[in-house]
């Protein structure tokens, strides 16, 4: 049995902190929570802080990106906060920009980022 | 055979088996420890262990499960750190091809190899197929 990452709620936004180091499987089980919860609650945005993750490997890398692409294909938008510098550095050299991934410096700003691009989406 | 990391007189070397899921937690863990023991730059403590993950995920996805073989080494005065990992799983036919960016053999993003030997100093690659695979990095501190 391996361990699930909390997803919290703040109004109409998920919240994921990630706090431990990941298992494979504990980031598979994140993916299909975050999905699950984004129709049962009807969310619009994710927000995935990282601010205690030193290193982000490829396959956590393609986790963001997927839950990126899956919310985006539920109405929803993620955004990615707290990424540290030497994180920022070795992903690139990695060879993984995560082009498609929204980033804010902290939990403020993404949360921020997320009222401002969902009001817009409202409007329309 | 390829030669062995001049391992350091201090410290010794530590083995892990690399066989379930969260073997891979534990080989990013003992990464940890010894790049921090070795005096990297945070920076360069980041690449040692994103490498260290890539390749411990490597040898249990392809290589069907192995050893790692970790510790600090010491070569003209300078320290770092090494960690050999082992299978005997099925070996890479074709290393090129494995070590181009975006190729891969499974269901990955095929940057394991190709993005590790970018994130270390010194990165060997032997292998055979029927035999096995062996990948060596090091990481020197600056």
């Amino acid at each position: 049995m391996s361990e699930r990452v909390p997803v919290l709620r703040i109004g109409d936004i998920l919240l994921v902190s990630i706090q431990v180091d990941l298992e494979d499987q504990t980031v598979m089980n994140l993916q299909e929570d975050l999905a699950e919860q984004i129709v049962s609650r009807s969310a619009r945005g994710v927000v995935i802080d990282i601010t205690a993750v030193e290193i982000v490997d490829s396959f956590v890398g393609r986790m963001l990106a997927t839950i990126a692409s899956i919310s985006r294909l539920l109405d929803a938008e993620t955004v990615v906060v707290g990424m540290r510098p030497a994180v920022a550095i070795t992903l690139v050299e990695l060879g993984l920009s995560l082009g498609g991934v929204r980033t804010a410096l902290d939990l403020e700003k993404g949360l921020a980022l997320l009222r401002r691009s969902v009001s817009r989406t409202d409007r329309r | 055979m390829t030669t062995p990391p001049p391992w350091a007189a201090e410290g010794g070397q530590q083995t892990h088996a690399i066989a379930k899921n969260d073997d891979v937690v534990r080989a990013r863990q003992l990464a940890r420890t010894l790049a921090q023991e070795s005096k990297l730059s945070l920076v360069d403590q980041t690449k040692f262990i994103t490498a260290a993950s890539e390749l411990a995920r490597n040898t249990m996805v392809y290589g069907g499960g192995g050893e790692l073989r970790a510790g600090l080494v010491r070569r003209n005065g300078r320290l770092g750190v090494a960690a050999v990992f082992d299978d005997t799983g099925p070996g890479i036919a074709d290393v090129d091809l494995a070590m181009t960016d975006g190729w891969t053999s499974g269901l990955g993003l095929g940057l394991g190899l190709s993005g590790a030997r970018r994130l270390v100093d010194e990165f060997l690659l032997d292998t055979e197929p029927g035999r096995g695979t062996t990948v060596t990095i090091i990481k020197w501190a600056r």
